[in-house]
């Protein structure tokens, strides 16, 4: 298959950025995105030219490094993956693709593709956790939790921080991320005891940090690639009130 | 308590769940509104003595005044700090995006908001002190609005501006439900069906008259 890219170049935060078309051609369909990108960057590196720079690890869909916008679309139009799990085959024969960054305030440019998400890592130091005291494990099912609460919790865990709702949100907000956490950790008895507290610093760090409000568009959850729905912002919402009334 | 509710107003999610109680009040107004208009189906004297009666409420009528006035100015300046902050949020755009699940009636909410504002004035001026109305009556309100729609442009303009609130009141329906955090998995998709049935109802009513008056069923 062949492609015509159009890539975000940008050397660094200073220097001013521009799309550069590149050809990419005989890409198997089976190839996926990221592949494609080490092929035509293999080409460039023989050339003499800088190869296009993009965050990946592990390549999987699970560990929420990479991520692009591909066409309009965070981690390309499949839904409920991410962009290392989407494949060549996905796309049309001589299409052209349009690739950039994150983009968001609060997500700085590094450099071509990859940004700075440090700015979630503030949010989970904020109250993303939970405090134990640590030692020997407890027994398993020492704490009885209900099954249907256990599952949501779950559910909400599924996030992997990758920034595709801050990417595709029209007003780059991360409330989805935020409420997956909340939600992960307010769900199970663990959580409860700094529940009020967490919701208020990571509400705060959020906002520190420079992203939008949310206005209900459903733009996050579309594009998720672990499907979070944005009934957990509600959650947010309902946890942020009360928190304000309880001591 | 005061400090609580100012640092609850300086996040993003206070300002909202200010906007929507305000947006939930005045969409109330907006349904009874719609509703007490309806009786210009009846003819001059229901309507007219419905009327009468609201203004007999004495110093009630300028609370509710005062009330309504209120909730357009919180609702209107949080929305516009909601807005600045959310264009500060992405100082570079993307070249293409594309979205999936957003409405038409979302994206514009911030701009049916000053445009709905400019109607409600030019509204005011017409129906409630006649400055631009030709032939004002007061107290006779049959008269006032069925020569207003008469004028082809009014009616169109009133029908086109209904229909800017009615998309308004789609998403503002049901997003304060999901801001005040009203929400389970059992009954989430109702949410949506109780907005269209509520801004069908509103902007349904408030098109449907100017359109009986300017179709000289109602004269």
């Amino acid at each position: 298959m062949n492609f015509t890219l159009k890539v975000w170049r940008q050397k660094n935060p200073n220097n001013a950025g521009r799309f550069r078309t590149y050809a990419a051609t005989d890409i198997s369909s089976d190839t996926s995105f990221l592949e494609m990108l080490d092929i035509v960057n293999e080409q460039l590196i023989e050339r003499g030219d800088d190869p296009i720079a993009f965050d990946h690890d592990c390549r999987e869909g699970i560990c929420g490094t990479c991520g692009c916008v591909i066409n309009g679309f965070a981690h390309g139009h499949q839904e409920g993956t991410t962009l290392c799990q989407l494949h060549m085959r996905s796309f049309d024969d001589g299409q052209v693709i349009w690739i950039e960054p994150w983009r968001a305030r609060a997500f700085p440019l590094i450099t071509d593709l990859m940004v700075d998400r440090s700015s979630f890592d503030t949010i989970i130091q904020a109250g993303g956790f939970i405090s134990i005291r640590t030692g020997s494990p407890p027994d398993g099912n020492a704490i009885p939790i209900p099954k249907d609460e256990s599952d949501a919790a779950f559910e909400a865990a599924a996030c992997i921080g990758c920034g595709a709702c801050v990417a595709s949100c029209p007003n780059a907000s991360a409330m989805l991320f935020v409420s997956a956490k909340i939600t992960q950790l307010g769900l199970v008895p663990q959580g409860q005891p700094e529940r009020w507290d967490r919701v208020k610093s990571m509400v705060a760090a959020m906002e520190e940090a420079g992203f939008g409000a949310c206005t209900n568009h459903g733009e996050c959850e579309a594009a998720c690639p672990k499907e979070i729905p944005m009934d957990l912002i509600a959650r947010l919402n309902r946890d942020l009130v009360c928190s304000m009334v309880k001591k | 308590m005061a400090t609580v509710a100012l640092k609850f107003y300086s996040t993003s999610i206070g300002k909202k769940v200010v906007m929507a109680i305000t947006g939930l009040t005045l969409a109330g107004f907006l349904l009874v509104h719609a509703l007490g208009n309806l009786q210009l189906l009846w003819g001059p004297a229901r309507l007219n003595a419905y009327a009468a009666k609201l203004q007999s409420m004495g110093p009630l009528v300028w609370a509710f005044r005062l009330t309504l006035l209120a909730a357009v100015a919180l609702h209107a300046f949080s929305a516009v700090l909601l807005w600045l902050q959310n264009r500060a949020s992405r100082p570079v755009r993307y070249q293409v995006q594309q979205y999936r699940e957003t409405s038409y009636a979302a994206r514009t909410m911030i701009w049916g908001g000053p445009i709905i504002a400019l109607f409600v004035i030019y509204h005011l001026l017409h129906f409630t002190t006649g400055h631009a109305h030709g032939t004002f009556v007061k107290g006779d309100v049959y008269a006032n609005v069925t020569v207003g729609f008469r004028v082809w442009w009014i009616a169109i303009l009133y029908i086109v501006a209904n229909m800017m609130v009615a998309f308004h009141l789609y998403h503002g329906m049901w997003s304060w439900l999901q801001t005040l955090g009203a929400n389970h998995p059992k009954y989430n998709h109702w949410r949506q069906i109780f907005a269209a049935a509520f801004a069908g109802v509103v902007g349904g009513i408030n098109i449907f008259l100017p359109l009986v008056v300017l179709l000289g069923i109602r004269k």
